[in-house]
């Protein structure tokens, strides 16, 4: 299946998409697949996972036996082309400011979808609420109630497996929409055991993973009704993905396409309705308008040639990943220094990441278990969804956090055997292999990824003084954490440290300053463009659009108003395919 | 229908790839209106940027190791990992070319190890002059483990072998890294994943679950 479209861009397209992640992958589908004309332009270079990806590959096939490097931080087979540099596209940190921000850029088709861990949890009625709850932050302008549907909807096309456990503000989805959750390991049941006595629920993990294939005759119709089209090329695409096979980390990607990635399930549909032209290697310098205000198009350079273009449309779309959005917002000047739909002067504030902490330990009860195959479907099989949601009041932090968990018999790399000088100092020859053996598997950890409420030291604006290699005005990031974090990542460590002697093994929790993760490490960031219901305190409106330009609309993570524990890919493509529906009719209606 | 031989799923996978190997890679490229044929993208990729996993990975630097100290590392790498009845000795899945790598590799971390490696195999020849009058890889297995012996516990080492131990730890770190990340040790580990299951996942075995006292959480 070719992954890109061999037609040169045309003079003029309906709407233009920048960015080919969760979002602008997603809004490209529901576009193309419902007659619209689409413009795909991505900064990275194209990506082809069914060729590219070392699915099997070994560490000994791979320079340094695949470790994590500078250039490749989550080891050399990770999928992502980036990361926390890119060579010739800085960005700054303000100095004196308390965090440095660790900017994580993917420069591939596909952006992150490519790499993520496909935890897909709902956002709750809390989370949508979480000023009239606590006073804190902002309210979104929308409720869960209009937002589930959509959940289902991508649940649905997607594959998520999971269960509904009916915890409060950890949504249920529709009956029939999860797919089976694949039977926990063995660190995640005594997890579950040590849990149960705590107080704290060990259930499914919901992942964005195929635990059995998908119902390719039913779901298109259920999905497209009233489309035909939709509905053929959807069935071909589903009855072609196949169900996990429990192995290799879905951070390589995926060449079978069991799990959720751009570029292996929503591109490839999205292509075949003919609707979509892709350029690859192609950089946004900024949004280019008419006299009335009205988006016309968009000013890129060509990376390859260095050329500047200029591609034109009845509607911009951005969805280039939070930061980058709001940068080329900011870029954007021609008619305000202040930057495009900024009168709000909202766009690259409000920057959140998550809280992440993580404390591992050896289980004494995990040694010298017969060998199990505990690779399963690349990533966590159970979690724990915030318990004490009604318990703030006397915990002294705002907001909740989930616990992802992992250990046991992974794939051994280079790096996994440092509990050998602790185990065993001293030893060498054939006893060191014994212990090898012994102790293999029964390392066990958790991490935390927690809700950061929206702070006025937490943003990003155009650095006065440096341009990356393209010539466009790089980001400068400005970060303080408050108490509420540090109180936050404090009691995850003691909550972590009670699993793990509850597993039996001896934890050494840090406090919540020393465990407390770095600024962006999460590469959960959200909120520098954020919807609300007034033009005044907002960038965009419940359905991404721009108050300010009326033909411009923002699909990424740069309108979440609010950072909730539940990492935002899955809402992202909620609310990309919600708004791209509501962006179709107002061009019916001629609003735009 | 299960498939879990690795050897049929390898197969399965050439099947993808060839399959695809005849599309072509290079993206249509172009700016609007221009109907010239693109060049190709990206015509140097670095390997720890921009993987290219579809050609033979090569090590991009220049590996610094000399014929002699990677002699010394061999010697020392198998005194620590030796072949025993279920699993090769550590020269014999590539530990002293991945210690060679990794000591040559470009980045601040490797290049501290470096440091630590290159001066500790020249204090071991040292050592083992001093007491044997022979290069450290030339000692008998009894006169090697008596070196090591003096210098494998940091904790206890005397004084005058402290240089020695913070070289032995960092160097049974990397020996045991390169050697279990090496798929041909990972049977006799207990590693028995990173083959295709067809089905349902299956889960934890029963005995072990009786073994734990996990039937209630099952």
């Amino acid at each position: 299946m070719p992954v890109l479209t061999e037609r040169k861009t045309q003079p003029q397209y309906d709407v233009i998409v920048v960015g080919s992640g969760a979002g602008g992958g997603m809004a490209a589908m529901i576009l193309a697949l419902n007659g619209v004309k689409v413009l795909m332009i991505e900064a990275g270079r194209n990506y082809e996972p069914v060729k590219e990806t070392p699915m099997f590959n070994t560490p000994e096939m791979a320079p340094l036996r695949g470790t994590a490097t500078p250039d490749r931080p989550f080891g050399f087979y990770d999928s992502n082309i980036g990361g926390w540099q890119v060579p010739g596209e800085p960005y700054t940190n303000k100095q004196g400011t308390e965090g440095d921000f660790w900017w994580w850029r993917a420069r591939m088709l596909g952006g992150r979808t490519n790499h993520w861990g496909r935890i897909s949890l709902r956002f709750g009625e809390f989370d949508f609420k979480p000023k009239s709850r606590d006073g804190l932050g902002v309210d979104w302008p929308m409720n869960y109630s209009d937002m589930a549907p959509w959940y289902d909807r991508v649940e649905q096309l997607i594959g998520v497996y999971g269960e509904n456990d009916g915890i409060a503000n950890a949504p249920n989805s529709s009956p029939g929409v999860l797919m089976p959750p694949p039977k926990p390991r063995v660190g995640e049941l005594l997890a579950k055991k040590a849990g149960r006595k705590l107080g704290v629920p060990v259930v499914a993990a919901h992942r964005a993973v195929l635990s059995q294939p998908m119902d390719w005759k039913n779901l298109p119709k259920v999905l497209f009704p009233n489309n035909p089209k939709a509905q053929e090329i959807l069935g071909k695409d589903m009855m072609s993905r196949a169900a996990c096979f429990w192995a290799t980390n879905c951070i390589r990607g995926c060449s079978i396409r069991a799990n959720f990635q751009s570029t292996t399930v929503l591109l490839p549909p999205a292509l075949a309705t003919g609707n979509l032209d892709i350029i690859t290697d192609a950089m946004v310098r900024e949004v280019v308008l008419d006299d009335s205000g009205k988006a016309t198009g968009v000013h890129y350079i060509d990376k390859v040639t260095r050329r500047d273009a200029i591609a034109k449309a009845r509607v911009v779309i951005l969805a280039a990943s939070t930061c980058e959005t709001s940068r080329i917002l900011l870029n954007s000047k021609s008619r305000d220094k202040a930057g495009l739909a900024n009168s709000s002067g909202q766009v690259g504030r409000n920057l959140m990441d998550s809280v992440g902490t993580r404390l591992g330990a050896h289980i004494p009860a995990m040694e010298d278990l017969p060998p199990m195959n505990e690779d399963g479907a690349g990533g966590l099989h159970t979690y724990v969804p915030w318990w004490l949601v009604n318990d703030h009041a006397k915990l002294g932090f705002a907001r909740g956090y989930h616990i992802e968990m992992g250990g046991g018999r992974q794939m051994p790399e280079a790096r996994s055997f440092g509990y050998l000088d602790s185990t065993s100092p001293g030893v060498y020859g054939r006893k060191l292999k014994d212990e090898a053996r012994r102790y293999y598997g029964a390392q066990f950890g958790f991490s935390g990824r927690g809700e950061m409420l929206p702070n006025k030291d937490c943003y990003s604006e155009l650095d006065p003084n440096v341009v990356d290699q393209w010539g466009i005005p790089v980001l400068r990031f400005h970060w303080k954490w408050s108490d509420h974090e540090i109180k936050q990542a404090e009691h995850m460590q003691q909550t972590f440290a009670a699993m793990i002697e509850g597993m039996g093994g001896k934890a050494k929790p840090l406090s919540g300053a020393d465990a407390i993760q770095r600024p962006g490490e999460i590469i959960h960031e959200v909120g520098t463009a954020r919807m609300g219901d007034k033009a005044a305190e907002s960038v965009t409106n419940q359905y991404c659009q721009t108050w300010d330009v009326k033909n411009l609309f923002l699909m990424d993570g740069s309108v979440l108003p609010s950072n909730p524990d539940k990492n935002p890919t899955l809402t992202i493509l909620a609310l990309a395919w919600r708004s791209s529906e509501w962006l179709m009719e107002e061009m019916k209606r001629g609003n735009i | 229908m299960s498939e879990s031989s690795p050897i049929s799923r390898r197969n399965a996978l050439k099947g993808l790839l060839s399959g695809a190997a005849g599309a072509a890679a290079v993206p249509a490229l172009a700016a609007p209106n221009h109907t010239e044929p693109a060049p190709p993208a990206h015509p140097s990729r670095f390997v720890f940027h921009d993987p290219d996993f579809m050609q033979p990975l090569k090590f991009p630097w220049e590996k610094l190791l000399s014929a002699e100290e990677l002699a010394t590392t061999k010697a020392l790498a198998d005194l620590i990992l030796p072949k025993d009845e279920t699993s090769p000795a550590a020269s014999e899945v590539g530990v002293p070319e991945f210690i060679n790598e990794w000591v040559s590799a470009d980045y601040p971390a490797h290049q501290e190890d470096r440091e630590v490696i290159r001066g500790g195999l020249g204090w071991l020849n040292t050592e083992s002059f001093k007491r044997f009058s022979k290069r450290f890889e030339e000692l008998g297995i009894d006169q090697q483990s008596q070196i090591a012996d003096d210098i494998c516990d940091a904790a206890k080492a005397k004084p005058e072998h402290r240089v020695g131990a913070v070289f032995f730890k960092r160097f049974r770190q990397l020996c045991v890294g390169g050697y279990y990340s090496h798929s041909q040790t990972w049977k006799s580990l207990g590693y028995v994943g990173n083959i295709s299951i067809g089905g349902p996942y299956p889960g934890v075995l029963p005995e072990v679950i009786e073994k734990l006292g996990l039937q209630d959480v099952v």
